[in-house]
């Protein structure tokens, strides 16, 4: 150390007596940070209690409250709760009434989440890799803008899209395939009267809407995969498609499976879209919507939000696994 | 050992002794021209250093060896075949990269495997051949590791033992040990040069650092603005420079040009001295013998290095000579004591070499000049 420093112990005795005189100034909020600084875990249980407290109390509470209406059961004559605990709510799941909502919202969830990952890796792939960073951004932009509005807008916009008077029926009439549709909708399960009150449609609009939340995840897991890997696979012998399977969609996994976590549950909650698009068969976010509001059957509602999360959980541990999570 | 002069055309299956061979080779970026036609040839079995600053193209030249890049113009050609329109993966060669590109969702015996599982070999085969590639870089018992749980240094050990596994034609290395710190980066130097010889692969090695390329090459090809400036081996490129860039770019060298060159060594055109052949006589009357280069001048700045001090000297004919002295006999206060003195400086002949003016776009094309066997010595 250089003479023309001073000896670092009056250096603190120096800054110790400024923060002290601040702290004498200051007044209260002074006294409030000396505090905290004094006590670092003050700061940490301040920072963090709202927030735990909410999770705490409203969250998970709510949760529990649930949990526990899934337990109890709606008389069959007077219409009341029935407040013993029982299975039965969740023995009336297996009717099949029931587990065919169960079934059907899976199969779709399920399709909507396998469409959009095949739409989206490529486009989240180009971005990643290819686009320059003006280029990136409007395609980010592109991607964001739809959230921007209404999701009920949205979804009206794909009725004019769909119906017989609508684009759709008009662009491919011009083209002489308006056929095609009308052959689609007769196919025996994803059919129905027209192409708006086939599960076609429902498919259609749910991978329109969740498409986002899968190009999002998917492109930031794809920009951490440097180029060099790619080089370093196909310089090694790998060809392309190698590659892509043994390097590429390996890292790519945890983004893949962020973003079929959103496409999946939120396909499993939406309780408006069925009502606007297919036929009447419901769907499990229209069922708990119309047990709780319609029918006032909150047992079974509370039932069938615990198959939804049951659901997630068992997919999250599949994908544990599999070793989604492995390269995070 | 002028390359072109000397290559003697293989037959159908290839020349032999050649591994690789670009042919006036051109590589345009939109309006950048990153490889300005580039003439190399490396020989079956050699250590091949490609020496020069970023952006020379020297690792351009590396990438379209190895596929990643399309030549604008010119032939690359492996072992006698044409692969300009070849994909890396149907190439026999493998590259070591400046990150090392190990994949992290493998371990290190799966990263080390995977070209052989990529050519389908079976699965003991790939794991006897990965654990004798990790032996040969002293990595045995690594195999269960992440490349995440291993130091820079074994990262690079499993780079190598990645490409070495494959048993290439050439194995090319791109700054391989750029990211290490000094004294693993010498220990790795040795320790590559001893693989190098134990394999008795052709090793194509990039690199800025001119000591590493001097220390571990068995010839080098000195880069800049995306040409060659001289093909040599290590002592040629040092000893007897090309031009004033490769005397500058490969050590430290002074150059003497017009007035000055006229007056010290009889003729204009500019000449480098190595500061180390140089000899510093504080004596300015001393004797000057035979076939010696003389010029007096003043110690403007001393610098003490510990075993050797350098001398910065203003000429009297005009200009600066760098000299370094070894500290036989001098302390570093005898030395600092120099400044300002007016001292005579003399070297053998030999040692100041005719190079081509300056470096840029106008600078010498390597072919005229390379390796001939006149080494061009002033007054020799």
């Amino acid at each position: 150390m250089g003479p023309d420093r001073a000896p670092p112990l009056l250096v603190v005795g120096y800054e110790h007596v400024a923060v002290t005189d601040r702290a004498r100034r200051g007044g209260p909020m002074a006294a409030i940070s000396t505090f905290f600084y004094r006590h670092p875990w003050a700061k940490l249980a301040a920072l963090l209690l709202p927030a735990v407290l909410w999770l705490i109390v409203l969250y998970l509470g709510s949760i529990g409250g649930l949990l526990i209406y899934s337990f109890w059961s709606l008389a069959e004559f007077t219409g009341l709760i029935d407040r013993t605990l029982t299975l039965s709510t969740y023995q009336s799941l297996l009717e099949p009434a029931n587990s065919d909502i169960v079934l059907r919202t899976l199969a779709m969830a399920a399709a909507v989440t396998i469409a959009c990952s095949i739409l989206a890796f490529p486009l989240a792939y180009y971005m990643a890799r290819y686009a320059t960073r003006r280029g990136r951004f409007v395609l980010y932009l592109a991607v964001l803008m739809p959230l921007w509005s209404s999701y009920l807008v949205r979804a009206l916009a794909w009725r004019q899209i769909l119906a017989r008077e609508g684009v759709l029926y008009w662009a491919l009439g011009k083209v002489g395939l308006d056929g095609v549709i009308d052959t689609l909708i007769t196919a025996p399960v994803v059919g129905g009267a027209s192409l708006i009150a086939s599960k076609i449609s429902l498919f259609i609009v749910f991978t329109y809407l969740w498409l986002p939340f899968m190009i999002l995840p998917v492109e930031a897991a794809l920009e951490r995969v440097p180029g060099s890997f790619l080089e370093a696979s196909s310089d090694l012998g790998a060809r392309p498609w190698l590659t892509f399977r043994r390097i590429v969609l390996p890292l790519a996994k945890p983004g893949l499976i962020a973003g079929s976590i959103f496409t999946f549950s939120l396909t499993l909650g939406d309780f408006i879209l069925p009502t606007m698009f297919g036929s009447s068969e419901f769907y499990l976010g229209q069922q708990v919507f119309t047990q709780i509001g319609v029918v006032g059957n909150t047992p079974l509602a509370a039932a069938f939000t615990f198959v939804a999360m049951a659901i997630m959980i068992v997919y999250l541990s599949i994908a544990r696994r599999a070793g989604a999570f492995e390269s995070l | 050992m002028s390359d072109a002069a000397v290559a003697t055309r293989g037959t159908a299956t290839g020349e032999s002794g050649v591994a690789v061979r670009l042919d006036g080779v051109v590589k345009r970026f939109g309006d950048v021209v990153a490889v300005d036609g580039v003439d190399i040839e490396v020989r079956e079995g050699e250590f091949f250093s490609m020496l020069g600053p970023s952006g020379s193209g020297k690792t351009t030249c590396l990438r379209m060896i190895a596929g990643f890049e399309r030549p604008t113009a010119g032939r690359v050609i492996l072992g006698g075949v044409d692969v300009g329109d070849m994909p890396p993966y149907e190439r026999d060669v493998n590259t070591v990269f400046q990150d090392y590109a190990l994949f992290p969702h493998m371990t290190v015996a799966e990263n080390v495997g995977y070209g052989l599982m990529v050519r389908k070999a079976p699965k003991d085969e790939r794991a006897a051949r990965a654990e004798e590639a990790l032996e040969m870089v002293r990595l045995t018992g690594f195999g269960t590791r992440k490349p995440a749980q291993l130091s820079g240094g074994q990262r690079q050990r499993v780079a190598l033992a990645r490409a070495l596994v494959m048993r290439p034609r050439v194995l090319l290395l791109d700054e391989p040990l750029g990211a290490l710190d000094l004294k693993l980066r010498q220990a790795m130097q040795v320790e590559l040069k001893e693989i190098q010889q134990a394999v008795g692969l052709t090793f194509i090695y990039v690199t800025h650092d001119q000591e590493e390329a001097l220390t571990m090459s068995d010839r080098l090809a000195v880069f800049n603005h995306g040409r060659v400036e001289q093909v040599g081996s290590p002592a040629e490129v040092y000893e007897r420079p090309d031009t004033g860039f490769v005397a500058g770019f490969v050590g430290v060298s002074n150059v003497l040009e017009g007035d000055a060159a006229a007056a010290i060594v009889g003729s204009p055109r500019p000449v480098t001295i190595r500061p180390e052949k140089i000899h510093l006589a504080l004596d300015v009357n001393s004797a000057v013998a035979d076939g010696e280069c003389t010029a007096t001048g003043v110690v403007t700045k001393v610098v003490y290095l510990g075993a050797v001090t350098r001398y910065v000297v203003t000429l009297d004919e005009g200009g600066e000579l760098v000299v370094m002295q070894q500290n036989l006999r001098t302390s570093s206060m005898e030395a600092l004591q120099v400044q300002g003195r007016r001292v005579r400086l003399t070297w053998e002949r030999q040692h100041s070499r005719k190079v081509e003016p300056g470096d840029g776009p106008g600078g010498a094309p390597a072919e005229g000049t390379m390796g001939s066997a006149d080494p061009g010595e002033v007054g020799a």
